[in-house]
């Protein structure tokens, strides 16, 4: 079985950084594998700017900051991009199983760095009753949907939640076409960014309800609707402040979890904690770590 | 004299402005945590800007869609007009990020750029 110095499992912004600052200490035997037949991760399907002000002092979109950081990591000799390569297992002394387009390869990490991601979380996991019917999103599959694919999902839209990806998606619906019906934050206030706010619901009138939640999704192939009703500071439904609202799609935008059944598979123990781009902050330490054991 | 509370949104911090206006100028704004504060609030109240992303239609690239925005912002007026109009258009050749889509967009003085390399 091969063995290779540094395994990195990921080629989003968490997975390019840490090759790059691998590279950088260093480390001169870097696998880096990614499932996606492109590198960048989440940053492609967001379009949208607001990356890079920190870093670069410029204001990005998603696909230009990526960019930059896959030009980099192209110039550095050492590093062996692997797309299309799908890691499917992963045990505790750090062997990994990935598929390749026609054939299966096992490999050993001296060092292995996980930077999957995240994913978001559907449906089932904020418990909304009513019927089953097709049409709901999570917002980020929407966005991809849209933003890669070229499909829009749908023309008479509400967005459960208002986490900055449904904010975002609420305008790039708009602007495609579709009618953003409304946006539903059970909080006071939203969980997504002021500016998103503003720039993305605000600025076209979207109506924003504080305060509210779906009761009810109604539909019975195709969604046809959402019932919302008015909750209390104790976030129990108001009685009688019901409203019907006729839409054909639903995005879900109600926060992120991480993915992690690849180091739960290698039997890490308490994972939760472990978020994707948390890796871009430990690889300092990793790399370093790494130059010592050599 | 009229007092207009408004969000900056050149960062994520938000700041919460306020702004004096006197016959449709501004004459003063606070709350600004730097220097980019102020001229938002003036160009927000005088006139409002956006820079405009979306994606346009390729053909017979390795993607379907090529994301593209305007190299400059835009009045906020022009920006549901100037997304129909992208959906017009389509890209047959391959792209670097920066190259120019359209030049002098609609007339607005700004370019549309690729903002991801395709081909
Ligand atoms: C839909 C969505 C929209 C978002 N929008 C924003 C935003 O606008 N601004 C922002 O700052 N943050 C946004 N985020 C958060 C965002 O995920 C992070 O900012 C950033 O992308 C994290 O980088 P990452 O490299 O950890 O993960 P990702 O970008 O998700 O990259 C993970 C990579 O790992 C690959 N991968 C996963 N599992 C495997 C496997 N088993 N084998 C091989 N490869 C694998 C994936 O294909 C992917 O390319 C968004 C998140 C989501 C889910
Ligand atoms: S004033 Fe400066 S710090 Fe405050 S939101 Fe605007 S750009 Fe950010």
């Amino acid at each position: 079985m091969t063995e290779r110095d540094l395994v990195i499992v990921g080629g989003g912004p968490a997975g390019i950084a840490a090759a790059i600052a691998a590279h950088e200490n260093g480390v001169r035997d870097i696998l880096l594998l990614e499932r996606d037949q492109y590198l960048g991760g989440i940053l492609n399907q967001c379009i949208h700017t607001g990356f890079g002000l920190g870093y670069f002092k410029e204001n990005l979109t998603g696909p230009e900051y990526a960019g930059r950081f896959i030009e980099k990591l192209h110039s550095l000799k050492g590093i062996e991009i692997s797309l299309s390569s799908f890691v499917v297992n992963l045990t505790s002394d750090k062997t990994l199983t990935y598929l390749k387009p026609g054939m299966l390869s096992t490999i050993r990490a001296k060092v292995l760095i996980m930077a999957t991601g995240c994913r978001e979380k559907t449906r089932e996991m904020v418990h909304i009753a009513g019927d089953r019917p097709a049409g709901v999103f999570s917002a980020g599959l929407a966005q991809k949907l849209i933003n890669i694919e070229g499909l829009l999902p749908g023309n008479e839209v509400v967005i459960v939640g208002s986490g900055d990806i449904g904010l975002i998606m609420a305008r790039r619906f708009l602007l495609e076409g579709a009618e953003v019906k409304a946006v539903i934050e059970i909080q006071k206030e939203s969980r997504g960014l002021i500016r998103n706010v503003v720039q993305c619901v605000k600025d076209f009138g979207i109506p924003l309800y504080f305060r509210h939640k779906i009761a009810k999704i109604r539909g019975k192939d195709r969604v046809e609707g959402v019932d919302i009703v008015k909750v209390d500071d104790a976030l129990n439904e108001i009685p009688g402040s019901g409203s019907k609202i006729s839409c054909d799609t639903i995005l879900m935008s109600v926060g992120l979890i991480p993915e992690n059944e690849l180091v739960e598979m290698a039997g890490v123990k308490d994972v939760n904690k472990i978020f994707g781009r948390e890796a871009c902050r430990a690889i300092f330490k990793v790399a370093k770590l790494w130059k010592i054991e050599n | 004299m009229e007092n207009r509370k408004l969000t900056c949104i050149e960062c994520p911090k938000g700041c919460n402005l306020s702004v004096d206006i006197e016959n449709c100028r501004v004459m003063k704004v606070e709350g600004h945590k730097c220097p980019k504060g102020e001229p938002y609030a003036v160009s927000e109240i005088e006139n409002p800007q956006r820079v405009l992303t979306a994606v346009v239609l390729s053909k017979g690239l390795s993607l379907k869609m090529i994301p593209v925005r305007t190299d400059k912002p835009i009045p906020k007026a022009k920006i549901i007009d100037a997304a129909l109009a992208i959906k017009k258009l389509q890209i047959t050749k391959p792209v670097k990020a920066g190259d120019v889509i359209a030049g002098n967009f609609m007339g607005l003085d700004v370019n549309l750029i690729a903002t991801r390399d395709m081909t």
